[in-house]
């Protein structure tokens, strides 16, 4: 593969992991490269950064596809050159003699998978751990992946690494308390020790996982692994499928999108056209120029607010959903006139006292889920009986002047779904939406009720903060 | 002109007027000079993004003309503006002459405002173009910005085109509280500066505060990014750091204990709620202990 083939399949892989790289960025991206030269990896990859790269949240997937496609090493050893010798480099690659280079650099290249060897590797890693020696800790993890994450395959070209099996064999946190030790002595408190080692072992998984994957990359090609390892940014992932960690990172993402909905729509409101002409000030201002009224002034326009009521399904299939647009429907509060919040799996419940302003997310979320026990009495969802509840309890909620909003899959367990009931709600409120979680391709299919809802009230496809945003900002 | 000769260049030099730069930024800063295009940077408040243009400054002995922006800003802000108020002056004055002779007189140099985007084009000078927060104007500035950015040049009606004679260091900086359009972001260079790594950050305070206690540094450094992690509403950013240890200094508090940092935490943690967490969390921590 030349060098232009290498940059040009690089852009292509970005542009597949959604990155938006134009003709004119690849263009630059080689006068840069021109700048930095192609002989430090570093700099070649902050070269491509600089000018591919355009939003923060796209340098995780950048750097991943860039760690496939200019790998570091090839095989088990070093390969410094491979960037300058993209030919010979290639050469390496295909032979997969990996056994011979460690023969080469004196490992033992007769024992690869055994006990002891696994002894000597976790001793060597305790070191490197308590050390924080970021070189060594490349090293070892590239070895590590060499020696026990190999998984062979039956013919050629069939084998491949693992980057599980290998943390399997090593467990590297079993050293957490070794290393803890270690740092205790150079005179870190407890705290700072044990949280010290968490990091530096996780680091240490990053770099396995990293090296298994450009491993992969080498066997099967750098566009297989782009295409299966890569996840989509956190605001595309949808709510239903998103892991713990995912679900952690988009309750800290939901506070900036609040604020950048707010911006948006103060900038649209004052982008609305001005006020009535403010005739005091603007004659004022015009005998500084003479009598000549060079500016005119405005009165401020009254912002117009909804009054908004969120009814959402808080039932285990949709509860993350309910929970973050409850969130940043609360964290634009001062957007709306009144927000008034009520949740139910069988029967509704109000929640609004939950968010007091200034409140903590992660302190709402929790107390939200604890709350969850009031909003079941039968413990499975029931649309119908929880809107018939609402409508005698609660509705004097809804007014001319208020918005209905409700949440969740109308999945109802084929239960009565209280049609009359609902249209009565969204009479009496001046609109009403029912945002859905779930892809639209999933709807009326088994007890989803999406068809008969969606004849009263508009359902909205809602599957990830993207869509939430766009929504919330429309509704606003 | 050539800014910096390399990224080593410009990393050190940055160093030497006291801008302590991670790697990838000094590679940014030295691609932008040397490819002669806008950079971006992005990132949370108070990492140094300002900081940034300024340092570039005093490393090249280049002027630093700065336009901060803001929403309503407008082309007679940003670019230029007939000092209206003087050319009536000039119209009041001129008796008897005739419309020709003045109308010539007051389109002329004496009575153009000339704004920061024009100043920098016209500068013959070495000068670094700072447009801060650009994120906080109005999509039509950046259309405005546009022009300017991919061809240095300004075209006034009375005047004529304006074209840079020495191309400005541009730096623009944002917060990413809104996304710019695709095509301000795809004539720049893109850098985003994050907290920095503890070493990076122990570093910088120490350098901003050199009287300050190495071990108390550290363990400074070391209860910002926990508090960093926390996910709080406002992160600590390096001015607040820095600014905790002229506190701690002024205090003359020799160690970051519980107390300590419990009557400090307001220098740090702007947000009741966020005061609450960080307690709460440094108390859950304290159980711990044996």
């Amino acid at each position: 593969m030349s060098l232009l083939e290498r940059h040009l399949g690089f852009l292509a892989a970005l542009r597949e992991a959604g990155l938006p790289v134009s003709l004119a960025e690849g263009r630059d991206a080689v006068s840069a490269l021109g700048a930095v030269g192609l002989a430090d990896r570093s700099l070649v990859r902050e070269a491509y950064a600089a000018t591919l790269v355009k939003r923060a949240a796209q340098r995780p997937a950048f750097d991943a596809v860039f760690e496939v496609w200019f790998p570091a090493l090839i095989g088990s050893g070093s390969a410094e050159s491979a960037l300058l010798d993209p030919e010979s480099a290639l050469i390496d690659a295909d032979s997969g003699e990996i056994g011979a280079d460690w023969a080469s650099t004196g490992a033992d290249s007769a024992g690869w998978d055994t006990g002891e060897a696994l002894a000597d590797l976790r001793e060597r890693l305790d070191a490197a751990l308590q050390a924080g020696d970021q070189q060594a800790l490349d090293r070892l993890a590239v070895e590590a992946v060499a020696r026990f994450g190999a998984m062979p395959g039956r013919g050629p070209g069939m084998s491949s690494w693992s980057a599980y099996t290998t943390l399997q064999r090593v467990s590297p946190e079993e050293l957490i308390g070794q290393i803890v030790q270690g740092l205790l002595a150079t005179g870190r408190t407890e705290e700072e020790a044990d949280r010290e080692a968490r990091n530096r072992v996780a680091g240490f998984r990053g770099r396995v996982e990293a090296d298994a994957r450009r491993r992969i990359a080498e066997e099967k090609g750098p566009e297989h692994v782009t295409r299966t390892t890569l996840r989509p940014p956190i605001e595309q992932l949808d709510f239903i499928a998103a892991r713990r960690t995912d679900l952690e990172e988009m309750r800290r993402q939901i506070t900036p999108l609040a604020r950048r909905l707010a911006t948006r729509l103060t900038r649209e409101q004052h982008a609305n056209g001005r006020g009535p002409l403010d005739f005091r000030r603007t004659v004022r201002a015009s005998v500084s120029t003479g009598g000549v009224p060079l500016t005119t002034h405005h009165r401020p326009k009254r912002p117009h607010r909804t009054e908004l009521v969120v009814l959402c399904d808080v039932s285990g299939s949709v509860a993350n959903f309910a929970g973050f647009t409850l969130m940043l429907v609360f964290a634009m509060r001062e957007q709306f006139g009144k927000v008034r919040a009520f949740t139910f799996v069988d029967q509704a419940h109000e929640v609004t006292h939950h968010f007091r302003p200034g409140a903590d997310p992660a302190d709402v979320l929790t107390a939200l889920a604890a709350d969850t026990a009031h909003a079941a009495r039968w413990g499975r969802t029931n649309y119908g009986r929880a809107f018939t509840t609402f409508a005698e309890e609660y509705a004097d909620a809804l007014g001319p002047k208020s918005s209905l909003l409700v949440l969740g899959d109308a999945r109802s367990n084929y239960s009565d779904l209280a049609l009359p009931r609902l249209r009565e709600l969204a009479d009496a409120a001046r609109h009403a939406w029912w945002l859905n979680p779930e892809h639209r391709r999933h709807w009326d299919t088994g007890d989803s009720a999406a068809r008969d809802y969606s004849a009263i009230v508009p359902m909205v496809e809602c599957r990830n903060l993207t869509q939430l945003g766009e929504f919330v900002h429309r509704l606003v | 002109m050539t800014w910096f000769s390399s990224p080593a260049d410009a990393d050190a030099r940055l160093r030497e007027v006291g801008y302590l730069s991670d790697p990838g930024t000094a590679v940014t800063t030295y691609l932008s000079g040397q490819l002669g295009k806008p950079l971006l940077v992005e990132g949370p408040a108070g990492v140094g993004k300002t900081e940034l243009a300024k340092a570039v400054a005093r490393a090249t002995g280049a002027e630093l003309v700065r336009l901060q922006c803001y929403e309503g800003l407008d082309e007679a802000r940003a670019l230029y503006e007939w000092n209206y108020k003087k050319q009536l002056l000039r119209i009041q004055a001129a008796h008897g002459e005739t419309w020709d002779a003045t109308h010539d007189d007051i389109f002329t140099e004496e009575f153009l405002l000339t704004r920061p985007l024009l100043t920098a084009i016209r500068r013959d000078a070495p000068t670094v173009l700072l447009v801060d927060e650009v994120d906080k104007t109005d999509v039509e500035v950046e259309g405005l910005l546009l022009e300017v950015l991919s061809d240095f040049q300004v075209t006034i009606p009375e005047l004529g085109t304006i074209t840079a004679t020495a191309r400005p260091f541009v730096i623009l900086t944002s917060n990413a509280t809104r996304e710019l359009s695709e095509a301000v972001k795809r004539r720049c260079l893109f850098t985003h500066i994050d907290y920095p790594e503890p070493d990076r950050e122990r570093e910088i305070v120490l350098a901003q505060v050199p009287d300050l206690d190495d071990a108390l540094a550290r363990q400074l450094v070391d209860v910002v990014s926990r508090l960093r992690d926390l996910d709080l509403k406002k992160a600590p950013s390096i001015a607040e750091t820095v600014d905790w240890a002229h506190t701690l200094l002024a205090l003359e508090t020799g160690t970051l204990d519980e107390d300590a940092i419990r009557q400090t935490l307001g220098v740090v943690l702007k947000h009741a709620s966020d005061q609450e967490k960080a307690v709460r969390e440094l108390k859950l921590a304290a159980g711990r202990r044996p």
